[in-house]
């Protein structure tokens, strides 16, 4: 309760108005680039394959004759969109960019790096931390429709090259009962996934003591403690949004 | 000036810091020296509010530090630099980006200006054209230059320095220390050193106070330090086998 109250306490002084705009935007851009740009490639691999895989169990499992066969687009796209991308993505980022961000603000702690930053009077944590959530809360959601794209292209291709259905079956499958409200659901769980994710890893890094060794589990807690909020914040949404 | 009136500190249960009073006077280099564990890095932090007192005042030319609030304090540490132990420069910045760091956050100047800037205080440091180094390329010694460039960047009226010499080789320490000097009366500013290397105390201490077990325990001058008769002083100055000679050979010359 003590470190939620922290936690708490860390996000007032986080969430305030930049110093100087114009160098909040650069770190900003420079942010995007680490937490948003460079964790295309895990997504775009995580997500077709993963596609696929989902399209493939549920061709598998198809032994009913009753089913029609754009079912199995229909699972691959309700699956995709509700949960696999919004919520396995994110977990998959909290391992990424949860403990990049725990030991890059961990060692600029033990290194005195933050204490040099106070002490030109500089709002470290408004500094090193609102980039950082911001970043996320804007590119995250870019990253989930990617991988949205990508694991129903996944699907697609795996089908097609088992011979398990046609693309236009596939594809009437996909837009099947299609509710865009879904895709509002999602994206509204990626906002708060990333705000957790960097929120929670920057509180691990900066409150860290000790030297490197304590990075390094400061950085898996990081992650560890992410990936329950992430759970916990699923649960509490989809009761809330779609129930 | 720096003034501080009956700084209290305490960790948890345990108490390191007893009601120490010192003024820090303009102009001058004030050691803050001791033994490792006796308080002073932590009085160091008290004074620049990384750490809260628990009581006393610390008061940056008549004004109370520690009933300031964020902003206010924001403020006041505007005109203090300080020089970290490990120097503490950003490591994705260059040299010349890390001395412009302070600049391009708190005033409006021109990025020529800023440049100009740091031309002027890698200048005062001798590293003259190596402003697109990174930290990881420098040296110990450089890296420490560095950290008072940056330090002076904002044209402070308070200098801070935790252990500016430790780990380097002792021409680059007296290279330090003397650089240190030459900036506090050149910038006018009131500078503090932690230190426990007696080489700095005896190059460039204008005003000495000493910690033992968190209270001020002795407070004057290079020349009285070494003539002092405190045993806790003597055990700290004379340390070596080679200043307790020198210590004979002053005593024998007293009688």
């Amino acid at each position: 309760m003590k470190s939620f109250g922290k936690y708490i306490l860390m996000l007032t002084i986080v969430l305030t108005r930049p110093k100087k705009w114009s160098l909040f935007l650069k770190r900003l851009a420079d942010e995007i680039s680490i937490i948003g740009i460079n964790s295309i490639p895990i997504v775009v691999l995580m997500s077709a394959f993963m596609g696929g895989v989902i399209a493939l169990q549920t061709a598998s499992n198809m032994s009913n004759p009753l089913l029609p066969k754009y079912t199995i687009g229909y699972i691959t796209q309700s699956s995709t969109i509700l949960e696999f991308s919004p919520t396995i993505i994110s977990l998959i980022l909290a391992g990424k960019v949860g403990s990049n961000i725990a030991s890059e603000i961990g060692t600029m702690r033990v290194t005195e790096q933050i204490d040099a930053l106070e002490i030109m009077g500089v709002n470290s944590l408004n500094f090193l931390v609102l980039p950082k959530i911001a970043a996320a809360v804007i590119f995250f959601p870019i990253l989930i429709i990617i991988s949205m794209f990508l694991s129903m292209t996944g699907g697609w291709m795996a089908l097609i090259l088992s011979d398990l259905s046609t693309t236009d079956t596939y594809v009437l499958g996909i837009r099947y009962s299609f509710m865009p409200y879904h895709i509002v659901y999602a994206l509204t769980k990626t906002v708060i996934f990333g705000f957790i994710i960097v929120s929670v890893s920057s509180f691990y890094g900066y409150y860290v003591k000790g030297g490197s060794l304590e990075v390094g589990k400061s950085s898996t807690q990081a992650v560890v403690i992410s990936s329950i909020f992430i759970l916990i914040a699923n649960f509490l949404l989809t009761q809330l949004m779609l129930l | 000036m720096l003034e501080i009136k009956q700084i209290n500190k305490s960790f948890a249960s345990q108490q390191v810091l007893f009601d120490i009073s010192a003024r820090f006077e303009k102009g001058q280099v004030n050691l803050i020296i001791g033994q490792s564990g006796q308080g002073k890095s932590v009085l160091a932090k008290c004074l620049v509010g990384l750490h809260e007192v628990d009581s006393g005042e610390i008061l940056y030319n008549g004004e109370d530090f520690t009933k300031m609030n964020r902003n206010q304090r924001s403020e006041i540490r505007r005109d203090i630099g300080m020089l970290f132990q490990g120097a503490a420069l950003f490591d994705s910045l260059t040299v010349e980006e890390n001395i412009i760091f302070p600049l391009s956050m708190f005033t409006n100047m021109t990025k020529a200006e800023m440049l100009k800037r740091a031309d002027f205080c890698l200048e005062h440091v001798n590293l003259v054209g190596r402003n697109k180094l990174f930290p990881s390329e420098c040296s110990g010694g450089m890296q420490k230059r560095i950290g008072i460039a940056r330090a002076i960047a904002m044209n402070p009226k308070f200098l801070f320095c935790d252990e500016p010499n430790s780990g380097l080789d002792p021409e680059s320490a007296i290279l330090i220390d003397t650089l240190i000097k030459q900036l506090t009366y050149e910038l006018d500013m009131t500078t503090i050193v932690i230190t426990h290397d007696m080489n700095s105390v005896m190059e460039i201490g204008d005003n000495i106070m000493f910690i033992y077990k968190g209270q001020k325990w002795w407070e004057g001058s290079r020349q009285s330090i070494v003539t002092t008769d405190n045993e806790e002083i003597s055990n700290f100055v004379y340390a070596s086998n080679f200043m307790k000679e020198i210590r004979t050979s002053i005593e024998e010359k007293r009688r």
